[in-house]
């Protein structure tokens, strides 16, 4: 019954905020004091599974060889670790980002631990119709996020939202999961995989690649366009896109895929590493591309997060031990680096007006912490020491090596020299003399700046003692 | 084979009881008492059938039960014989649940000469009861012929649209060529068995022990198909469905949209009297299926009318279940049959919410409407439900059945089976189009500003019809568990037509 907690514990979460709809700040207690109990009962999870122990629910029969079915295992671990430890911090900022909105709090406190509960389903999905329904779940979760302000371009945006997720999960995730059952007569993720050395031929690459389309909220090229269409919505909830939760959530499916539906073996039998490594290696170039003519500060962001993630497909698509090691880091490392820089960004919008990054001028002398921040942040994303992001670009250059991949190596490389150029404009403008966008600034509530600082710690701590999350990552490494 | 049980007969007493109802409204005159005493009724139906589907449901087994067996014309070997089994118990639950609805909706969608309304309701309830419970052919057409009339009058007397006599003679027309063939089909099968045994039956169970050869097993097969995709509708013999649901009252195409009976019927007669023919020619089932699919999946996303769109929908949607169907497959068939209560569900839903809004608006074309989400938000939550049920989303009832109809394609047919998800995908866009505009979209008409949300007894009733696609949605097992005997039976029957056939 273990596994089910990560998901009650947010669902009475969402409860409990309606329930306590009139009262504001037992309404927002009530959220955090769920997060951070949710994040400590997944704490507590981490040393049975690391000793092996895999505890398993049934929740429902549901259809026919596929029950509802919860397992834990330290992959499922390490994404919702990563969930429930920000979703506190996000919390908290929600708290400062919409001061004196009391509803709209409200309905982001009830949606987001709705989306943690679908996370938790996801995390610990023991076959493919339980992962495709807590994925779908999510979408449903999400959206009256992502139209949060409910203005027309937020609207729009949330409309693009819904046909992308749901037009791909629908004509190309649900096909794959039926077609997958169809070829192995199984549902259940299998380490070692459900695809044996006797399945052959185009369909088991065809269905691959049904996933990885399918699988919208890992980003790639071209069913991405979800994500700049979400951009309208407010700072908490991209910290809950691209951070929290949703596209870790889609590339952790396609790991799940990768590792416990084909499996190793028959990713390098059937080519499929080679396949990611193009369509992931597209995405970083067309991702970071365009990265590098915006202006936004927020859509930078965004398109930063799609290269990123096909940066964890590549790790996990080589299929050796650095690669896989490096890749599954990364969704810890990003989650953090990326968070911060959205909170940065998010605040700097909230108390100077500034959008774009050409307005950052001057910033480093009203605000020397926030562009501290701001700049360790863009440190990892670039993958510079000591920063999270180091030690992911590190184990995926050895990765690439060893498995003599070259593409992968050049589009690193090449990736790296983007980010860099456009992640320096963030940290170089502040530093320039001006006044930015007008000069009224306000100072940064704690309740914003000491979320950005823990995460920005984080981010640079595991640049250094990487150790004990690498643990978990190993546990998980097939 | 199942022993006769004893006791009270159950299932005659619930093919009579809406009749009995019917009759006793003649004489009260009050007219609240008249709504009154068919509600009352309407409850007792749906209670029992209710009870009725449970008992089936944790007992399940691959014969009938609360069988009962009346002589009636021995002549032609004709009986009142009735049961149920995992098959057709849940639509019992089903039909009784839409008459209540349709009872309640009387006092404020109907005009006038409620009486003979609610006896019009309360006679077709009881012949699509007696369909789905008739274990004797003759009595199957009795009530196959008694839903006729009613319908009849219920589109041309009380139909909401301006159209409505000329779809009621559209409808009549459309069944009337189906009953012919099925009455001759009927006779077919009976002449046959007398050849072979030396005396006519109309018996289903003693049919189905009897050879048939292949020539005539194809011809009634055809005769059967015609008559039943008439009914169903299966393209491309719908044409009767969009102006019927158009035009007609709500309760009554709450009954007709939401009831498949004729693709019940591909279930309950084709699969098992004609093994051999529907192995033989299940290619042909399986390519109209799609035909159906697709087609009623296009006509439906630039269809502006939501009552039209709703047929269309149907058209599309009993395509899947067909589908599921030809491929004779444990999954398929029992995806087939849980997408036709699941539609029941949905579509009745989706009539009701058409006629919330007609009844407010006087339209429910999408070209007046738009912005009635601000006015209306429970009738928006109501509304974004069914589409999602609809469009076959998870946790829904839709998505199971069309699932496992799906996962059945794919198994029999490979992957040209991917043409049927393009309906999953239509049907999402069909009908999230079509919300988006009417409830979210620039307000056309000043009328939306005097929009009325739903009160309090409509919410209960679009509750009553949205707990169940919830229910089916989340504890699938609740219906495919109560079905799973039967499936298999069905499946057994067609495995030895294969294995005999050279």
């Amino acid at each position: 019954m273990i596994a089910t907690l990560p998901l009650l514990i947010p669902l009475a979460g969402a409860a409990l905020v309606v329930a306590l709809r009139e009262h504001p700040r037992a309404r927002d207690a009530a959220a955090v004091a769920a997060a951070v109990t949710t994040a400590v009962v997944v704490a507590l999870m981490i040393p049975g599974a690391m000793d092996g122990e895999r505890p398993e629910v049934t929740l429902a029969p549901f259809l026919p060889d596929a029950p509802i079915l919860l397992r834990v295992d330290p992959l499922g671990l390490l994404l919702l670790l990563t969930a429930t430890l920000l979703w506190p911090l996000t919390a908290i900022y929600a708290g400062a980002y919409f001061p004196t909105d009391a509803a709209t709090r409200g309905r982001f406190h009830a949606f987001v631990a709705l989306t943690l509960a679908s996370t938790a389903g996801v995390a610990f999905a023991g076959n493919l119709v339980t992962l495709y329904l807590f994925y779908e779940m999510m979408t449903f979760a999400t959206y009256p996020l992502v139209v949060l302000s409910r203005g027309e371009e937020a609207m729009a945006g949330g409309r693009r939202y819904l046909t992308y997720q749901l037009g791909t999960g629908i004509a190309l995730f649900l096909p794959a999961v039926i077609l997958t059952y169809v070829e192995t007569g199984s549902f259940e993720f299998t380490p070692g995989g459900l695809f044996g050395p006797g399945d052959t031929g185009i369909l088991p690459v065809a269905i691959f690649v049904l996933f990885l389309f399918g699988i919208a909220k890992a980003a790639l090229v071209p069913v991405h366009l979800w994500l700049p269409a979400a951009m309208a919505a407010p700072v908490p909830v991209s910290a809950l896109l691209h951070a929290v939760a949703v596209v870790n959530v889609g590339v952790f499916a396609l790991f799940r895929v990768l590792l416990e539906v084909f499996g190793p073996a028959s990713v390098v039998a059937l080519r499929l590493d080679l396949v990611t490594i193009i369509v992931a290696s597209t995405t970083v170039l067309v991702a970071s591309l365009i990265a590098l003519q915006l202006d936004k500060l927020k859509p930078i962001l965004a398109y930063s997060t799609i290269g990123q993630l096909s940066y964890m497909l590549l790790g996990v698509a080589l299929v050796n031990d650095a690669g896989m090691t490096g890749g599954m880091f990364h969704l810890v490392g990003h989650s953090v680096s990326k968070i911060t820089l959205f909170f940065a960004v998010g605040a700097i919008a909230a108390t100077t007006g500034a959008t774009s990054w050409r307005e950052l001028t001057g910033l480093a002398q009203r605000m020397p912490h926030l562009v501290i921040i701001l700049g360790i942040g863009a440190a990892s994303i670039v993958g510079l020491p000591p920063t999270a992001g180091f030690v992911t670009k590190y184990l995926l250059f050895v990765g690439a090596v060893e498995a003599r991949a070259w593409l992968p190596v050049v589009v690193l490389a090449a990736s790296t020299v983007l980010a860099a150029t456009y992640y320096l404009r963030l940290v170089r403008t502040p530093l320039t003399a001006g006044d930015g966008a007008g000069g009224s600034s306000r100072p940064i509530p704690p309740a914003m700046l000491i979320p950005m600082g823990i995460t920005a710690a984080v981010t640079v701590l595991l640049g250094i003692v990487p150790g004990p999350l690498l643990t978990l990552v190993r546990a998980a490494v097939p | 084979m199942n022993q006769l049980q004893g006791g009270f007969p159950l299932v005659s007493a619930l093919l009579l009881w809406p009749l009995v109802v019917a009759a006793v409204l003649l004489p009260v005159k009050r007219m609240r008492w008249v709504r009154r005493v068919a509600l009352a009724g309407a409850l007792v139906e749906l209670a029992t059938s209710t009870w009725i589907f449970l008992r089936v449901a944790s007992a399940p087994g691959p014969g009938f039960q609360f069988r009962e067996r009346i002589p009636w014309i021995d002549a032609i070997g004709a009986s009142v014989h009735v049961g149920v089994d995992g098959l057709s118990a849940p639509f019992l639950p089903l039909t009784a649940l839409l008459t209540v609805i349709a009872v309640i909706q009387t006092r404020t969608l109907v005009a006038h000469r409620q009486k003979a309304y609610l006896v019009a309701i309360l006679t077709l309830s009881a012949a699509s009861a007696g369909i789905f419970t008739a274990l004797d052919l003759v009595l199957f057409f009795v009530f196959w012929e008694l839903m006729l009339v009613p319908t009849f009058m219920l589109i041309k007397v009380w139909g909401t649209g301006a159209e409505r006599s000329h779809a009621a003679t559209k409808y009549v027309l459309a069944m009337l060529s189906g009953s012919v063939a099925l009455l001759a089909a009927l006779v077919l099968l009976a002449v046959n068995h007398a050849r072979q045994e030396g005396a006519l039956t109309f018996d289903y169970l003693e049919l189905l022990g009897t050879p048939l050869p292949s020539g005539l097993g194809t011809v009634v097969f055809f005769l059967m198909v015609f008559a039943f995709s008439l009914k169903a509708p299966l393209f491309p013999l719908h044409s009767w469905l969009p102006p019927v649901l158009q035009n007609g009252p709500v309760g009554a195409a709450m009954l007709l949209g939401g009831l498949k009976v004729g693709a019940y019927a591909f279930l309950r007669m084709i699969v098992p009297l004609l093994p051999g023919p529907f192995v033989q020619w299940r290619w042909l089932i399986a390519t109209l299926a799609v035909a159906a699919i697709l087609y009623g999946g296009l006509a439906a996303l630039v269809q502006p009318d939501l009552r039209r769109l709703i047929a269309l929908a149907g058209v599309s949607h009993v395509g899947v279940a067909l589908l599921g169907l030809s491929t004779g497959t444990e999954e398929g068939i029992s995806g087939a049959l849980f997408l036709l209560i699941s539609m029941g569900f949905t579509s009745a839903g989706l009539l009701l919410l058409a006629g919330f809004i007609h009844q407010r608006l006087g339209v429910t074309d999408v070209g007046a409407l738009g912005g009635l989400a601000a006015r209306a938000p429970a009738l928006t939550a109501f509304a974004l439900f069914l589409g999602f049920a609809e469009a076959a989303l998870p946790g829904t009832s839709g998505f199971p059945g069309e699932f496992l109809a799906l996962l059945g394609a794919f198994r029999a047919y490979g992957v040209p089976a991917l043409a049927a998800v393009a309906v999953v995908v239509l049907a999402a866009g069909y009908i999230l189009v079509w919300l988006q505009r009417a409830f979210y979209g620039p307000v056309r008409d000043p009328v939306v500003g005097r929009m009325l949300d739903l009160g309090r007894r409509e919410s209960l009733i679009a509750l009553a019809v949205a707990l169940p696609i919830l229910t089916l949605g989340l504890a699938p097992s609740l219906l495919l568990d109560a079905a799973g005997p039967a499936v298999a039976g069905l499946v057994d029957r067609l495995a030895g037509v294969v294995v005999a056939s050279p």
